[in-house]
């Protein structure tokens, strides 16, 4: 980035610059080429980035990173104590809501990857079809997608309410013996949540597939139907092999979707027994009045390796094969 | 929202529109709220010697008017005026440790308990013994016991209590010939019947995990006493000990009782159960009281103490939640500040205060019970006449013990009864990590 902004301004500056600033030009090295005016410019739009990133990206990563080796309480920075593994060897061997919550996050992953996101595929294939109405059905479908997790955890959870909740009371389901609880029931909870994290996710898939099919070129289709292709055999061997673009994104955002679930379980039952998720766990260890700095954060580390253990490999091999490609 | 689970105590935010558009008001101002605590919290005006600055999580209606006009009294007799920082209860709450460190008000809103002496112990509060050699002969000796840090300094003005116990409707015992039990096996006989004549026994809803933790007090002060409660509360006596286990085996024999699909329900929602005439009893604090929006049923809802379980304890404990003022590291109005809290610990202030909120009663035993309603009157006598008063879980413990290993562990135990002994072991090595921090 450096050496592209300099190599733009040495350009500029070959043409010599209007006003004052012209008697001061200093012929040597290109930095110098820069009136005090670019340079101020230039330092500001590059530093004020730079800074932001490093303060609320790298520092409080780092920062985390090294309080999931301490104890702290969050008063005062000389109640740091120094605790080496403590802290993870209590979350693998001792918390019960640990391995529960890394197992919840992984199914999350898997029922997004094989339910909403084939039938997003299939909506937003349906919809480039030119049918009627698209325009409206785009709009229902994306609507989840653009109201607050918040808000939809919120909705849900009236839907799922075990007493008068709109299911329970359809099938009668709220009277003594015929209970089913689908907040608190951990057999149940997570599935329930799931279908409306469902709702949402595929609503998001299908915008991302749409937008990816509006750019395969039409004479493709063309061509394959000129061959005899049905639509099924255009669709497999013609149309999808050209979203391999759009499928990275889709599983990048997918896997983030899964590893960053919070809201919609927060709001629905506080990430109780049987919907216990990583994410929550950390909020539940650091903020509030729990305040377990280096504990929860131990816990965010442990979500840190498992994001890059799933996206770095997978970045890598698809940048690779691009390259060659 | 931490629950976010705050407590047994009293102003519980109910499902409404309302509170989620805070909870996501809450959630947006999360990030910028630790400096934005810090920054209004004592601003500029309090070094004005006619100033106050508090802070305050009064944030509903009814507490808010009735801390405003005990301010305008104090106004009025010592032209000191508050400067009230209110700020939504569970914010006030979760960001509690971050504001104290901060810039905090000279005055601010806690409660009685562990807490409070923690924070105490860490020098975050001022010591008020000054204001305690006035006010002392206003409260009694229960109080006084709550308000002091492990020192033995007062750090507290406790303002009102209420009790926690089991709510029921006389128009139900009336009509199907219930008595009060009074020991455990009588209630037990009493749920027994309660379910032959197709009622729920006992109302129960868990989801926000804080009220299980109100059972669990329960049964254990009546069964190990209140001394056992205490040293359990502190970490210092074991989960696995065979009392906490005997505890847990009382529950369990209990629990078939309770409500069914409890992790799923809210206390509102529970409360209403017992507001239909479908449920029995309820056991919960009197804030349930909220719930009777109609006159006629708010008469008719009564309440006793949990039954005795152990004769060498009888029902000597009530579980008392208190809410009262603290005094921030270094106010900025000293002198004003001891004469708010002198002001707060008169039967005056505390007067004006259950005018306005007539779901609590005074902590001060100097104030005028006359204009108490029934079931005030009846939870003044239980609270005045306890040999000892506790809080509730979540008060007495600490609460990253009590938020991240109690309450998921109750409602483990109240879907799974059978599986106690495993989750006593693992509650006990928890908490030996967590009382070993710090």
């Amino acid at each position: 980035m450096s050496t592209d902004t300099t190599e733009k301004s040495s350009q500029a500056a070959t043409r010599p610059p209007r006003g004052a600033s012209s008697k001061k030009r200093v012929p040597q090295g290109h930095r110098r080429l820069l009136t005090r005016r670019d340079r101020l410019t230039l330092g500001l739009m590059a530093g004020v980035p730079t800074i932001l990133h490093v303060t609320l990206v790298w520092v409080t990563a780092l920062a985390s990173i090294a309080l999931a080796f301490t104890t702290w309480d969050g008063i005062g920075f000389d109640s740091i104590r120094w605790v080496g593994l403590d802290n993870f060897k209590e979350l693998f061997t001792n918390n019960p809501q640990f391995w529960p919550a890394v197992q919840h996050n992984i199914i999350w992953f898997v029922v997004l990857i094989l339910i909403p996101t084939p039938f997003g595929l299939f909506l937003a294939v349906q919809l480039d079809k030119k049918i009627r109405f698209s325009r409206v059905y785009q709009t229902a479908y994306f609507l989840p997608v653009v109201v607050s997790l918040a808000v939809t955890g919120f909705v849900w959870q009236l839907v799922y309410n075990p007493d008068t909740g709109l299911i329970n009371s359809i099938i009668g389901a709220n009277k003594p013996g015929h209970y089913i609880d689908w907040i608190g029931d951990p057999n149940l909870n997570l599935w329930a949540i799931l279908v409306a994290a469902c709702w949402r996710h595929t609503g998001y898939m299908m915008i991302l597939y749409l937008a990816g099919l509006k750019g395969v070129d039409p004479s493709l289709r063309e061509a394959s139907s000129l061959d005899g292709a049905n639509e099924w055999q255009t669709f497999k061997n013609v149309i999808f092999p050209t979203l391999r673009p759009t499928n990275t994104v889709v599983l990048v955002v997918t896997i983030i979707e899964a590893l960053r679930a919070f809201d919609l379980v927060f709001v629905f039952n506080k990430g109780a027994q049987g919907t216990e998720l990583l994410s929550i766990l950390v909020t539940n260890n650091i903020i509030g009045e729990s305040s377990r700095i280096g504990y929860g954060s131990a816990i965010a580390v442990v979500l840190l390796l498992i994001s890059l253990a799933v996206i770095i490999p997978y970045l890598i091999s698809t940048f690779r094969k691009e390259r060659s490609a | 929202m931490h629950d976010l689970s705050p407590s047994g105590r009293l102003h519980l935010p109910s499902p409404s529109r309302r509170t989620l558009l805070r909870g996501i008001g809450g959630a947006a101002v999360l990030g910028a709220g630790i400096p934005l605590l810090s920054a209004c919290g004592g601003s500029g005006t309090s070094s004005d010697p006619k100033t106050v600055s508090l802070g305050s999580n009064a944030s509903d209606a009814v507490p808010k008017k009735a801390f405003a006009e005990i301010y305008a009294a104090f106004k009025k007799q010592s032209g000191i005026a508050v400067d009230v920082n209110t700020k939504d209860h569970n914010t006030f709450q979760e960001q509690i440790n971050s504001y104290l460190q901060g810039t905090p008000d000279d005055v601010f809103n806690w409660f009685a308990g562990y807490r409070m002496q923690f924070f105490a112990a860490k020098g975050l509060t001022s010591s008020i013994d000054d204001v305690w050699a006035k006010i002392g002969d206003n409260f009694p000796d229960a109080m006084k016991k709550l308000s002091k840090g492990a020192d033995g300094k007062y750090y507290f003005v406790p303002l009102y209590t209420y009790p926690w116990a089991l709510f029921y409707r006389k128009s139900v015992f009336q009509q199907h010939g219930y008595t009060v039990p009074t020991t455990w096996d009588q209630l037990i006989a009493l749920c027994k019947q309660m379910k032959k004549d197709g009622l729920t026994p006992i109302a129960f809803g868990d989801k926000d995990a804080w009220p299980a933790m109100g059972t669990f007090d329960q049964i254990n002060f009546r069964l190990n006493g209140y001394d056992f409660h205490v040293e359990l509360m502190a970490g210092k006596a074991s989960w696995t000990d065979a009392k906490v286990k005997a505890a847990f085996d009382h529950w369990a024999e209990l629990l078939p009782y309770h409500q069914e699909g409890s992790l799923g329900r809210t206390w509102q929602d529970a409360a209403q159960t017992l507001v239909s005439k479908k449920a029995g009893m309820y056991l919960l604090g009197s804030f349930v009281a909220q719930q009777f929006t109609d006159k006629a049923d708010l008469d008719d809802l009564d309440f006793f103490a949990f039954p005795e379980i152990n004769s060498a304890f009888g029902q000597d404990t009530v579980e008392a939640p208190t809410d009262g003022f603290m005094v921030s590291k270094a106010p900025k109005n000293k002198e004003g500040v001891t004469k708010l809290l002198e002001y707060l610990g008169t039967p005056e202030a505390e007067q004006i205060y259950l005018k306005a909120d007539s779901s609590v009663v005074a902590a001060s035993s100097k104030a005028d019970t006359s204009s108490y309603t029934a079931l005030q009157k009846k939870a003044y006598e239980m609270i005045s006449g306890a040999k000892s008063l506790t809080q509730f879980m979540d008060r007495d413990s600490r609460p990253d013990f009590t938020s991240t290993v109690m309450q998921p562990a109750l409602q483990k135990f109240v879907r799974d009864p059978k599986g106690i002994d495993s989750l006593l072991t693992s509650i006990e090595r928890q908490k030996k990590t967590i009382f070993a921090s710090n």
